[in-house]
Protein backbone atom coordinates (compact mmCIF):
# COMPACT_ATOMS: atom_id res chain seq x y z
CA UNK A 1 0.00 0.00 0.00
CA UNK A 2 1.63 3.54 -1.35
CA UNK A 3 0.31 7.00 0.24
CA UNK A 4 0.66 9.91 -2.23
CA UNK A 5 1.09 12.79 -0.66
CA UNK A 6 -0.67 15.81 -2.08
CA UNK A 7 2.19 17.96 -2.45
CA UNK A 8 4.62 15.94 -3.54
CA UNK A 9 6.44 18.13 -7.29
CA UNK A 10 5.94 16.78 -10.46
CA UNK A 11 8.00 14.68 -11.67
CA UNK A 12 10.82 15.62 -14.54
CA UNK A 13 11.26 18.29 -12.63
CA UNK A 14 14.68 19.03 -11.46
CA UNK A 15 15.20 16.09 -9.35
CA UNK A 16 17.69 15.09 -7.46
CA UNK A 17 20.05 13.26 -8.70
CA UNK A 18 20.16 10.40 -5.61
CA UNK A 19 20.86 11.13 -1.84
CA UNK A 20 22.52 13.57 -1.12
CA UNK A 21 24.15 11.68 1.36
CA UNK A 22 25.84 9.56 -1.14
CA UNK A 23 25.41 11.08 -4.15
CA UNK A 24 27.61 14.24 -5.33
CA UNK A 25 26.21 17.76 -3.45
CA UNK A 26 25.56 20.53 -4.47
CA UNK A 27 25.36 23.74 -2.66
CA UNK A 28 22.52 25.15 -4.83
CA UNK A 29 20.39 22.36 -5.25
CA UNK A 30 17.63 23.63 -3.21
CA UNK A 31 17.28 26.87 -5.04
CA UNK A 32 17.28 25.15 -8.53
CA UNK A 33 13.95 23.27 -6.76
CA UNK A 34 12.44 27.09 -5.73
CA UNK A 35 10.11 27.22 -9.42
CA UNK A 36 8.82 23.71 -8.43
CA UNK A 37 8.71 24.17 -5.03
CA UNK A 38 6.82 27.41 -5.58
CA UNK A 39 4.69 25.66 -8.00
CA UNK A 40 3.64 22.99 -4.94
CA UNK A 41 2.99 25.80 -2.35
CA UNK A 42 6.44 24.63 -0.40
CA UNK A 43 6.32 26.25 2.93
CA UNK A 44 9.62 24.52 4.44
CA UNK A 45 12.75 24.29 3.32
CA UNK A 46 13.45 20.76 1.31
CA UNK A 47 13.32 18.14 4.32
CA UNK A 48 12.56 21.31 6.53
CA UNK A 49 15.98 21.54 8.04
CA UNK A 50 17.48 24.59 6.08
CA UNK A 51 21.27 23.43 4.33
CA UNK A 52 23.59 24.22 6.59
CA UNK A 53 22.42 21.67 9.33
CA UNK A 54 21.62 19.20 6.82
CA UNK A 55 25.45 19.60 5.69
CA UNK A 56 26.60 19.42 9.33
CA UNK A 57 24.26 16.34 10.03
CA UNK A 58 26.27 14.85 7.11
CA UNK A 59 29.33 15.34 7.70
CA UNK A 60 28.69 14.10 11.46
CA UNK A 61 27.21 11.03 9.70
CA UNK A 62 29.82 10.62 7.70
CA UNK A 63 32.42 10.56 10.68
CA UNK A 64 29.77 7.65 12.50
CA UNK A 65 29.88 5.48 9.24
CA UNK A 66 34.45 5.74 9.30
CA UNK A 67 34.38 4.87 12.89
CA UNK A 68 31.42 2.27 13.30
CA UNK A 69 29.66 2.25 16.92
CA UNK A 70 31.32 6.00 18.48
CA UNK A 71 28.93 8.44 19.19
CA UNK A 72 29.34 11.71 17.34
CA UNK A 73 28.46 15.24 18.93
CA UNK A 74 25.61 17.16 16.43
CA UNK A 75 23.97 20.24 17.15
CA UNK A 76 20.73 19.18 17.72
CA UNK A 77 17.85 21.76 16.38
CA UNK A 78 14.60 22.35 17.50
CA UNK A 79 11.95 20.18 15.58
CA UNK A 80 8.05 21.08 15.53
CA UNK A 81 8.11 18.22 18.54
CA UNK A 82 8.97 17.32 21.66
CA UNK A 83 12.04 15.17 22.57
CA UNK A 84 11.12 11.74 23.20
CA UNK A 85 9.14 11.33 19.99
CA UNK A 86 12.19 10.85 17.46
CA UNK A 87 13.72 14.21 17.21
CA UNK A 88 16.77 12.93 16.95
CA UNK A 89 15.63 10.27 14.37
CA UNK A 90 13.90 13.10 12.39
CA UNK A 91 16.93 15.10 11.97
CA UNK A 92 18.64 12.19 10.54
CA UNK A 93 16.01 11.52 7.95
CA UNK A 94 15.75 15.19 7.22
CA UNK A 95 19.50 15.37 6.69
CA UNK A 96 19.23 12.02 4.19
CA UNK A 97 16.06 12.46 2.43
CA UNK A 98 16.13 12.91 -1.26
CA UNK A 99 13.05 13.58 -3.56
CA UNK A 100 13.57 9.69 -5.15
CA UNK A 101 13.45 8.29 -1.53
CA UNK A 102 10.59 6.48 -0.62
CA UNK A 103 10.15 6.39 3.17
CA UNK A 104 8.83 3.82 5.95
CA UNK A 105 7.79 4.98 9.71
CA UNK A 106 8.10 2.12 12.31
CA UNK A 107 6.53 2.57 15.89
CA UNK A 108 6.91 -0.72 17.59
CA UNK A 109 6.74 -2.47 14.63
CA UNK A 110 3.73 -1.05 13.21
CA UNK A 111 3.12 1.93 10.60
CA UNK A 112 -0.06 2.91 12.02
CA UNK A 113 0.48 4.12 15.63
CA UNK A 114 0.07 8.04 15.94
CA UNK A 115 3.77 8.63 16.25
CA UNK A 116 4.63 6.76 13.04
CA UNK A 117 1.61 8.56 10.91
CA UNK A 118 2.81 12.05 12.05
CA UNK A 119 6.02 11.61 11.21
CA UNK A 120 5.69 9.83 7.95
CA UNK A 121 2.94 12.82 7.26
CA UNK A 122 5.44 15.51 8.43
CA UNK A 123 7.96 14.01 5.55
CA UNK A 124 5.34 13.88 3.05
CA UNK A 125 4.30 17.59 3.69
CA UNK A 126 7.61 19.06 3.98
CA UNK A 127 9.60 17.06 1.28
CA UNK A 128 6.77 15.22 -0.88
CA UNK A 129 8.48 12.23 -1.32
CA UNK A 130 6.67 8.35 -1.52
CA UNK A 131 5.91 6.32 1.91
CA UNK A 132 5.24 3.08 2.16
CA UNK A 133 4.40 0.44 4.66
CA UNK A 134 6.10 -2.17 2.72
CA UNK A 135 9.56 -2.67 4.67
CA UNK A 136 11.30 -4.18 0.97
CA UNK A 137 9.96 -1.13 -1.05
CA UNK A 138 11.26 1.66 1.32
CA UNK A 139 14.74 2.82 0.46
CA UNK A 140 14.90 4.91 3.61
CA UNK A 141 13.03 3.24 7.23
CA UNK A 142 12.69 5.44 10.17
CA UNK A 143 12.16 3.38 13.11
CA UNK A 144 11.36 3.38 17.21
CA UNK A 145 11.68 -0.03 18.61
CA UNK A 146 11.88 -2.44 15.75
CA UNK A 147 14.27 -3.87 13.15
CA UNK A 148 11.74 -5.44 10.19
CA UNK A 149 11.53 -9.21 10.01
CA UNK A 150 11.53 -8.71 5.99
CA UNK A 151 15.78 -9.05 5.30
CA UNK A 152 17.37 -5.69 5.04
CA UNK A 153 18.82 -4.80 1.73
CA UNK A 154 21.90 -3.22 0.36
CA UNK A 155 20.97 0.03 -0.45
CA UNK A 156 18.55 0.60 2.23
CA UNK A 157 19.13 3.17 5.30
CA UNK A 158 17.43 2.35 8.34
CA UNK A 159 17.50 5.71 10.94
CA UNK A 160 16.98 4.78 14.63
CA UNK A 161 15.25 7.27 17.10
CA UNK A 162 17.60 6.83 20.16
CA UNK A 163 16.60 7.66 23.77
CA UNK A 164 19.95 7.19 25.20
CA UNK A 165 22.67 6.59 22.80
CA UNK A 166 25.44 5.78 26.01
CA UNK A 167 24.95 1.87 27.36
CA UNK A 168 26.75 2.88 30.55
CA UNK A 169 24.89 5.77 31.39
CA UNK A 170 23.46 3.80 34.10
CA UNK A 171 26.55 2.65 35.46
CA UNK A 172 28.72 5.96 35.29
CA UNK A 173 26.69 8.91 35.35
CA UNK A 174 29.83 10.96 34.53
CA UNK A 175 29.77 12.20 30.27
CA UNK A 176 34.22 12.68 30.87
CA UNK A 177 34.30 9.38 32.40
CA UNK A 178 32.10 7.36 29.56
CA UNK A 179 34.00 8.90 27.07
CA UNK A 180 37.28 7.73 28.57
CA UNK A 181 36.03 4.24 28.95
CA UNK A 182 35.41 3.96 25.34
CA UNK A 183 38.39 5.79 24.69
CA UNK A 184 40.56 3.66 26.12
CA UNK A 185 38.04 0.46 25.58
CA UNK A 186 37.26 -0.12 29.17
CA UNK A 187 34.07 -1.94 28.93
CA UNK A 188 34.27 -4.15 32.04
CA UNK A 189 31.36 -2.13 33.29
CA UNK A 190 28.95 -3.61 30.66
CA UNK A 191 29.18 -6.74 32.13
CA UNK A 192 28.76 -5.35 35.81
CA UNK A 193 24.98 -4.73 34.68
CA UNK A 194 24.80 -8.51 33.24
CA UNK A 195 26.33 -9.73 36.12
CA UNK A 196 23.39 -8.00 38.31
CA UNK A 197 21.30 -9.21 36.33
CA UNK A 198 22.09 -12.71 36.34
CA UNK A 199 22.65 -12.27 40.36
CA UNK A 200 19.23 -11.06 40.27
CA UNK A 201 17.07 -12.88 37.85
CA UNK A 202 19.50 -16.12 37.10
CA UNK A 203 19.73 -15.00 33.64
CA UNK A 204 20.45 -11.52 31.63
CA UNK A 205 17.46 -10.09 32.00
CA UNK A 206 17.91 -6.86 29.73
CA UNK A 207 15.58 -7.57 26.47
CA UNK A 208 15.58 -4.26 25.39
CA UNK A 209 18.55 -2.12 24.30
CA UNK A 210 20.99 -4.86 24.79
CA UNK A 211 24.01 -3.42 24.73
CA UNK A 212 26.09 -4.77 21.71
CA UNK A 213 30.28 -4.41 20.33
CA UNK A 214 30.49 -2.94 17.09
CA UNK A 215 33.10 -3.76 15.04
CA UNK A 216 35.29 -5.43 17.86
CA UNK A 217 35.42 -1.78 19.30
CA UNK A 218 32.97 0.49 20.06
CA UNK A 219 30.37 -0.48 22.87
CA UNK A 220 27.60 0.74 21.23
CA UNK A 221 23.41 0.57 22.61
CA UNK A 222 21.40 -0.61 19.85
CA UNK A 223 18.59 1.73 20.58
CA UNK A 224 15.30 0.13 22.62
CA UNK A 225 14.73 -2.41 19.63
CA UNK A 226 14.47 -6.12 21.75
CA UNK A 227 17.75 -8.41 21.51
CA UNK A 228 15.04 -10.39 19.30
CA UNK A 229 16.27 -7.93 16.99
CA UNK A 230 20.12 -7.65 18.29
CA UNK A 231 21.12 -10.46 15.14
CA UNK A 232 19.37 -8.51 12.48
CA UNK A 233 22.81 -5.23 13.11
CA UNK A 234 25.47 -8.29 12.55
CA UNK A 235 26.28 -8.27 8.72
CA UNK A 236 23.45 -5.83 8.08
CA UNK A 237 23.22 -5.60 4.50
CA UNK A 238 21.86 -2.27 5.33
CA UNK A 239 23.14 1.19 6.49
CA UNK A 240 22.08 1.79 10.01
CA UNK A 241 22.17 5.14 11.13
CA UNK A 242 21.31 6.19 14.71
CA UNK A 243 20.17 9.24 16.64
CA UNK A 244 19.66 10.85 19.97
CA UNK A 245 18.36 14.22 19.48
CA UNK A 246 17.94 14.92 23.38
CA UNK A 247 21.46 13.78 23.82
CA UNK A 248 23.04 15.08 20.53
CA UNK A 249 24.53 12.30 19.19
CA UNK A 250 25.11 10.04 16.43
CA UNK A 251 26.56 6.84 15.51
CA UNK A 252 26.40 4.83 12.60
CA UNK A 253 26.72 0.64 12.13
CA UNK A 254 28.30 0.64 8.43
CA UNK A 255 26.94 -1.95 6.24
CA UNK A 256 28.06 -5.92 6.80
CA UNK A 257 29.57 -4.70 9.84
CA UNK A 258 30.43 -7.47 12.92
CA UNK A 259 27.63 -6.38 15.86
CA UNK A 260 28.12 -8.98 18.71
CA UNK A 261 25.64 -8.73 21.41
CA UNK A 262 27.90 -9.23 24.77
CA UNK A 263 27.50 -12.30 27.48
CA UNK A 264 28.95 -14.81 29.28
CA UNK A 265 30.58 -17.66 28.51
CA UNK A 266 28.19 -20.07 30.99
CA UNK A 267 25.07 -17.14 29.78
CA UNK A 268 25.60 -16.76 25.93
CA UNK A 269 23.28 -13.96 24.32
CA UNK A 270 19.74 -15.42 23.29
CA UNK A 271 17.00 -14.02 21.41
CA UNK A 272 13.25 -14.54 22.69
CA UNK A 273 11.30 -17.48 22.06
CA UNK A 274 8.15 -18.21 21.94
CA UNK A 275 5.83 -21.52 22.38
CA UNK A 276 2.98 -20.60 19.86
CA UNK A 277 2.78 -18.63 16.72
CA UNK A 278 1.76 -15.61 15.06
CA UNK A 279 -2.62 -16.35 15.46
CA UNK A 280 -2.83 -14.15 12.26
CA UNK A 281 -0.34 -15.65 10.16
CA UNK A 282 0.66 -18.48 11.70
CA UNK A 283 4.95 -17.22 11.21
CA UNK A 284 6.88 -19.26 13.79
CA UNK A 285 9.67 -17.05 14.12
CA UNK A 286 8.86 -13.45 14.13
CA UNK A 287 8.30 -11.17 17.17
CA UNK A 288 5.47 -11.51 18.78
CA UNK A 289 2.97 -9.08 21.03
CA UNK A 290 0.71 -10.32 23.08
CA UNK A 291 -2.82 -8.23 22.42
CA UNK A 292 -5.94 -8.23 24.26
CA UNK A 293 -9.09 -8.86 21.82
CA UNK A 294 -12.37 -8.30 23.50
CA UNK A 295 -13.93 -7.01 26.77
CA UNK A 296 -13.53 -10.58 28.73
CA UNK A 297 -9.98 -10.12 28.22
CA UNK A 298 -8.98 -12.61 25.57
CA UNK A 299 -5.53 -12.47 24.30
CA UNK A 300 -3.68 -14.06 21.64
CA UNK A 301 -0.10 -13.38 20.14
CA UNK A 302 0.19 -11.36 17.22
CA UNK A 303 3.60 -10.08 15.14
CA UNK A 304 4.79 -6.84 16.28
CA UNK A 305 5.56 -6.32 12.62
CA UNK A 306 2.25 -5.59 10.97
CA UNK A 307 3.68 -5.12 7.45
CA UNK A 308 5.51 -8.42 7.97
CA UNK A 309 2.03 -10.02 9.19
CA UNK A 310 -0.02 -8.37 6.40
CA UNK A 311 2.19 -9.70 3.26
CA UNK A 312 2.37 -13.12 4.41
CA UNK A 313 -0.85 -13.23 5.18
CA UNK A 314 -1.81 -11.41 1.28
CA UNK A 315 0.95 -13.83 0.02
CA UNK A 316 -1.34 -16.98 1.40
CA UNK A 317 -4.53 -15.98 0.07
CA UNK B 1 65.14 -7.63 46.51
CA UNK B 2 64.18 -5.76 43.69
CA UNK B 3 62.52 -2.06 43.74
CA UNK B 4 59.53 -1.88 41.88
CA UNK B 5 59.17 2.24 42.27
CA UNK B 6 61.71 4.56 42.11
CA UNK B 7 60.77 8.00 43.35
CA UNK B 8 63.15 10.90 42.57
CA UNK B 9 62.16 15.08 43.39
CA UNK B 10 58.91 14.63 42.95
CA UNK B 11 56.74 17.64 43.11
CA UNK B 12 53.09 18.52 42.79
CA UNK B 13 51.94 22.15 42.20
CA UNK B 14 48.92 23.99 43.01
CA UNK B 15 49.17 27.35 41.56
CA UNK B 16 51.99 28.34 42.96
CA UNK B 17 52.07 26.40 46.38
CA UNK B 18 53.86 23.14 46.45
CA UNK B 19 50.88 19.90 47.01
CA UNK B 20 54.43 18.26 48.28
CA UNK B 21 57.85 18.47 47.02
CA UNK B 22 61.20 17.06 47.11
CA UNK B 23 60.32 13.51 47.75
CA UNK B 24 62.59 10.55 47.14
CA UNK B 25 62.79 7.44 48.37
CA UNK B 26 62.65 3.42 46.59
CA UNK B 27 59.59 1.04 47.30
CA UNK B 28 60.56 -2.65 47.18
CA UNK B 29 58.26 -5.88 45.79
CA UNK B 30 55.71 -6.80 49.17
CA UNK B 31 57.28 -3.95 51.11
CA UNK B 32 54.52 -2.08 52.58
CA UNK B 33 55.54 2.02 53.08
CA UNK B 34 53.01 4.47 55.16
CA UNK B 35 53.12 7.90 54.68
CA UNK B 36 52.65 9.52 57.82
CA UNK B 37 51.61 13.35 58.60
CA UNK B 38 48.92 15.38 60.25
CA UNK B 39 46.05 17.10 57.83
CA UNK B 40 47.29 19.25 54.87
CA UNK B 41 51.09 17.76 55.29
CA UNK B 42 50.69 16.24 51.41
CA UNK B 43 50.22 13.34 52.04
CA UNK B 44 47.15 12.53 49.97
CA UNK B 45 48.27 14.65 47.07
CA UNK B 46 51.58 12.51 47.28
CA UNK B 47 49.88 9.25 46.87
CA UNK B 48 47.60 10.47 43.95
CA UNK B 49 50.45 11.59 42.39
CA UNK B 50 52.48 8.51 42.91
CA UNK B 51 49.89 6.66 41.35
CA UNK B 52 49.46 8.88 38.29
CA UNK B 53 46.17 9.91 39.32
CA UNK B 54 47.55 13.32 39.26
CA UNK B 55 50.35 14.59 37.17
CA UNK B 56 53.58 15.64 38.71
CA UNK B 57 55.10 18.78 38.34
CA UNK B 58 58.91 17.98 38.78
CA UNK B 59 61.16 14.56 39.24
CA UNK B 60 59.78 11.28 38.05
CA UNK B 61 58.19 7.76 39.19
CA UNK B 62 58.98 4.79 38.01
CA UNK B 63 57.45 1.91 38.47
CA UNK B 64 58.53 -1.91 37.34
CA UNK B 65 55.78 -3.52 35.91
CA UNK B 66 55.35 -7.68 36.28
CA UNK B 67 57.54 -8.08 32.90
CA UNK B 68 60.41 -6.46 34.62
CA UNK B 69 59.75 -3.61 32.15
CA UNK B 70 59.96 0.23 33.79
CA UNK B 71 57.29 3.03 33.14
CA UNK B 72 58.03 6.65 33.99
CA UNK B 73 54.64 7.85 34.66
CA UNK B 74 55.09 11.43 33.27
CA UNK B 75 56.03 9.90 29.82
CA UNK B 76 53.63 7.44 30.22
CA UNK B 77 50.36 7.58 27.54
CA UNK B 78 47.03 7.86 29.38
CA UNK B 79 45.77 4.17 27.67
CA UNK B 80 49.16 2.58 29.43
CA UNK B 81 48.86 4.15 32.19
CA UNK B 82 45.22 2.87 32.61
CA UNK B 83 46.21 -0.31 31.96
CA UNK B 84 48.73 -0.70 34.81
CA UNK B 85 46.07 0.88 36.92
CA UNK B 86 44.00 -2.02 36.09
CA UNK B 87 46.06 -4.93 35.53
CA UNK B 88 49.33 -4.13 38.44
CA UNK B 89 47.79 -1.36 40.76
CA UNK B 90 45.03 -0.95 43.06
CA UNK B 91 43.65 1.86 44.95
CA UNK B 92 41.60 2.17 48.15
CA UNK B 93 39.93 5.82 49.07
CA UNK B 94 39.02 6.96 52.58
CA UNK B 95 35.41 6.90 51.81
CA UNK B 96 34.05 3.77 50.51
CA UNK B 97 32.00 5.47 48.29
CA UNK B 98 34.22 6.72 46.26
CA UNK B 99 36.07 3.07 45.78
CA UNK B 100 32.99 1.05 45.36
CA UNK B 101 29.44 0.97 43.24
CA UNK B 102 27.28 1.38 45.96
CA UNK B 103 24.67 0.54 43.58
CA UNK B 104 25.49 -2.69 42.47
CA UNK B 105 25.91 -6.50 44.71
CA UNK B 106 29.05 -7.00 46.38
CA UNK B 107 29.84 -9.78 43.92
CA UNK B 108 29.70 -7.32 41.39
CA UNK B 109 32.03 -5.39 43.40
CA UNK B 110 34.70 -7.52 43.53
CA UNK B 111 33.87 -9.13 39.87
CA UNK B 112 34.19 -5.93 38.24
CA UNK B 113 37.95 -5.63 37.65
CA UNK B 114 38.15 -9.53 36.76
CA UNK B 115 35.90 -8.79 33.97
CA UNK B 116 37.99 -5.53 33.22
CA UNK B 117 40.63 -8.10 32.21
CA UNK B 118 38.41 -9.84 30.04
CA UNK B 119 36.86 -12.90 32.29
CA UNK B 120 33.51 -14.03 30.90
CA UNK B 121 32.60 -16.90 33.25
CA UNK B 122 29.96 -15.83 35.42
CA UNK B 123 29.95 -19.03 37.36
CA UNK B 124 33.78 -19.15 38.10
CA UNK B 125 33.58 -15.20 38.46
CA UNK B 126 30.70 -15.97 41.10
CA UNK B 127 32.80 -18.41 42.77
CA UNK B 128 36.32 -15.84 43.25
CA UNK B 129 33.45 -13.17 44.72
CA UNK B 130 32.15 -15.35 47.17
CA UNK B 131 35.66 -16.96 48.28
CA UNK B 132 36.86 -13.12 48.67
CA UNK B 133 33.88 -12.31 50.82
CA UNK B 134 35.12 -14.84 53.05
CA UNK B 135 38.93 -13.84 52.98
CA UNK B 136 37.82 -10.23 54.12
CA UNK B 137 35.51 -11.94 56.69
CA UNK B 138 32.27 -10.71 55.25
CA UNK B 139 30.66 -14.00 54.32
CA UNK B 140 29.76 -15.50 50.93
CA UNK B 141 26.49 -14.92 51.88
CA UNK B 142 26.53 -11.17 51.31
CA UNK B 143 27.01 -11.66 47.76
CA UNK B 144 24.22 -10.22 46.55
CA UNK B 145 23.94 -7.44 48.88
CA UNK B 146 24.57 -3.85 47.98
CA UNK B 147 27.63 -2.80 49.81
CA UNK B 148 25.00 0.47 50.59
CA UNK B 149 23.39 -2.41 53.32
CA UNK B 150 27.27 -2.75 54.59
CA UNK B 151 28.34 -1.30 57.96
CA UNK B 152 31.70 1.00 57.43
CA UNK B 153 34.36 -1.65 58.10
CA UNK B 154 32.55 -3.86 56.16
CA UNK B 155 32.76 -1.48 52.97
CA UNK B 156 36.40 -1.07 53.76
CA UNK B 157 37.09 -4.80 53.71
CA UNK B 158 35.05 -5.06 50.28
CA UNK B 159 37.35 -2.42 49.20
CA UNK B 160 40.39 -4.76 49.76
CA UNK B 161 38.68 -7.39 48.20
CA UNK B 162 37.99 -5.57 45.36
CA UNK B 163 41.22 -4.45 44.75
CA UNK B 164 43.31 -7.51 45.80
CA UNK B 165 41.10 -10.31 43.60
CA UNK B 166 43.52 -9.65 40.36
CA UNK B 167 46.59 -10.03 42.50
CA UNK B 168 47.87 -6.48 41.58
CA UNK B 169 51.07 -5.44 42.43
CA UNK B 170 50.91 -2.26 44.05
CA UNK B 171 48.02 -0.96 46.11
CA UNK B 172 47.72 2.27 47.16
CA UNK B 173 45.52 3.24 50.10
CA UNK B 174 44.12 7.15 51.40
CA UNK B 175 44.13 6.99 54.85
CA UNK B 176 41.33 3.44 54.93
CA UNK B 177 40.93 3.10 58.54
CA UNK B 178 39.89 7.37 58.66
CA UNK B 179 36.62 6.71 59.06
CA UNK B 180 36.00 3.73 61.42
CA UNK B 181 36.04 3.64 64.88
CA UNK B 182 38.64 2.26 66.99
CA UNK B 183 37.06 -0.80 67.78
CA UNK B 184 36.85 -1.62 64.07
CA UNK B 185 40.10 -0.30 63.14
CA UNK B 186 42.14 -2.71 64.64
CA UNK B 187 40.07 -6.15 62.99
CA UNK B 188 40.78 -3.86 59.91
CA UNK B 189 44.58 -3.37 60.03
CA UNK B 190 44.52 -7.25 61.52
CA UNK B 191 42.69 -8.37 58.22
CA UNK B 192 44.84 -6.47 56.44
CA UNK B 193 48.36 -7.08 57.88
CA UNK B 194 47.04 -11.04 57.51
CA UNK B 195 46.16 -10.60 53.45
CA UNK B 196 48.78 -8.31 52.60
CA UNK B 197 51.47 -10.85 53.70
CA UNK B 198 49.82 -13.75 52.09
CA UNK B 199 49.38 -12.07 48.89
CA UNK B 200 52.89 -10.40 49.22
CA UNK B 201 51.36 -7.34 47.54
CA UNK B 202 53.17 -4.21 47.73
CA UNK B 203 51.70 -1.33 49.66
CA UNK B 204 51.52 2.40 50.46
CA UNK B 205 49.27 3.54 52.80
CA UNK B 206 48.87 7.55 53.98
CA UNK B 207 47.64 7.71 57.61
CA UNK B 208 47.68 10.24 59.96
CA UNK B 209 48.30 7.69 62.64
CA UNK B 210 51.13 6.80 63.46
CA UNK B 211 49.99 3.66 65.31
CA UNK B 212 48.72 2.47 62.17
CA UNK B 213 52.17 2.66 60.63
CA UNK B 214 53.26 1.03 63.84
CA UNK B 215 51.37 -1.87 62.87
CA UNK B 216 51.70 -2.22 59.41
CA UNK B 217 54.50 -0.82 57.94
CA UNK B 218 57.97 -2.00 57.03
CA UNK B 219 59.18 1.86 56.27
CA UNK B 220 57.77 5.26 56.95
CA UNK B 221 57.90 8.69 55.40
CA UNK B 222 56.56 11.77 57.83
CA UNK B 223 55.59 14.59 55.88
CA UNK B 224 55.27 18.16 57.22
CA UNK B 225 54.48 20.98 54.88
CA UNK B 226 54.96 19.29 51.90
CA UNK B 227 58.21 17.69 52.26
CA UNK B 228 59.07 14.68 54.11
CA UNK B 229 60.95 15.05 56.99
CA UNK B 230 61.72 12.19 58.19
CA UNK B 231 62.18 8.04 56.60
CA UNK B 232 63.22 4.99 57.65
CA UNK B 233 62.56 1.65 59.03
CA UNK B 234 59.45 2.33 60.86
CA UNK B 235 61.03 0.69 63.88
CA UNK B 236 64.33 3.19 64.25
CA UNK B 237 61.25 5.90 63.84
CA UNK B 238 59.46 4.86 66.46
CA UNK B 239 62.70 3.98 69.19
CA UNK B 240 64.76 7.45 67.35
CA UNK B 241 62.92 9.78 66.04
CA UNK B 242 65.19 12.44 64.65
CA UNK B 243 63.15 15.22 63.43
CA UNK B 244 61.59 17.27 65.97
CA UNK B 245 57.68 16.86 64.50
CA UNK B 246 58.52 12.77 64.71
CA UNK B 247 59.33 13.40 67.89
CA UNK B 248 56.05 14.72 68.51
CA UNK B 249 53.59 12.61 66.79
CA UNK B 250 55.90 9.39 68.55
CA UNK B 251 55.50 10.87 71.95
CA UNK B 252 51.39 11.03 70.97
CA UNK B 253 51.21 7.76 70.28
CA UNK B 254 53.04 6.50 72.87
CA UNK B 255 50.89 8.25 75.46
CA UNK B 256 47.92 6.64 73.78
N1 LIG C 1 42.93 20.41 44.46
C1 LIG C 1 43.64 21.24 45.24
N2 LIG C 1 43.80 22.53 44.89
C2 LIG C 1 44.52 23.38 45.64
N3 LIG C 1 45.11 23.03 46.78
C3 LIG C 1 45.01 21.75 47.20
C4 LIG C 1 44.26 20.79 46.45
N4 LIG C 1 44.32 19.63 47.10
C5 LIG C 1 45.06 19.82 48.20
N5 LIG C 1 45.49 21.10 48.27
C6 LIG C 1 46.35 21.68 49.31
O1 LIG C 1 47.58 20.99 49.31
C7 LIG C 1 47.99 20.72 50.62
C8 LIG C 1 48.15 19.24 50.85
O2 LIG C 1 46.85 18.64 50.80
P1 LIG C 1 46.62 17.09 50.92
O3 LIG C 1 47.57 16.40 50.00
O4 LIG C 1 45.20 16.81 50.75
O5 LIG C 1 47.07 16.79 52.42
P2 LIG C 1 46.77 15.59 53.39
O6 LIG C 1 46.29 14.44 52.57
O7 LIG C 1 48.07 15.32 54.06
O8 LIG C 1 45.73 16.05 54.35
C9 LIG C 1 46.97 21.40 51.53
O9 LIG C 1 47.45 22.67 51.85
C10 LIG C 1 45.75 21.49 50.67
O10 LIG C 1 44.96 22.58 51.04
MG1 LIG D 1 44.43 13.35 52.70
ZN1 LIG E 1 1.82 -12.56 11.82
Amino acid sequence: MKHSTSCKPQTGLHREGGRAATGPYSPYGEEAHSDADKASNWRYNFGYLDENTKRMLRRGLLKAVAIPGYQVPFGSREMPLPYGWGTGGIQLTASLIGRQDVLKVIDQGADDTTNAVNIRRFFGRVCGVDTTEKSADATLIQTRHRIPETPLKAGQIVVFQVPEPEPLRLLEASEVETRKLHAHQEYGLMHVKLYEDIARFGHIATSYDYPVRVNGRYLASPSPIPKFDNPKLHQSPALLLFGAGREKRLYAIPPYTDVDSLAFDDHPFEIQAWDTSCALCGSHDSYLDEIVTDDAGSRMFVCSDTDYCTSRREDAR
Amino acid sequence: MKPILQVKQLAKRYGDRYGCRDVNFELYEGEVLCIVGESGSGKSTLLATLAGRLAADEGEVTFRDANGDWHELSTLAEAERRRLARTEWGFVTQHARDGLRMGVSAGANVSERLMALGHRHYGQLRATAAEWLEKVEIGAERLDDPPSRFSGGMQQRLQIARNLVTRPRLVFMDEPTGGLDVSVQARFLDLLRRLVHESGVAVIMVTHDLGVARLLAHRTLVMQQGRVVEAGLTDQILDDPQHPYTQLLVSSIVQA
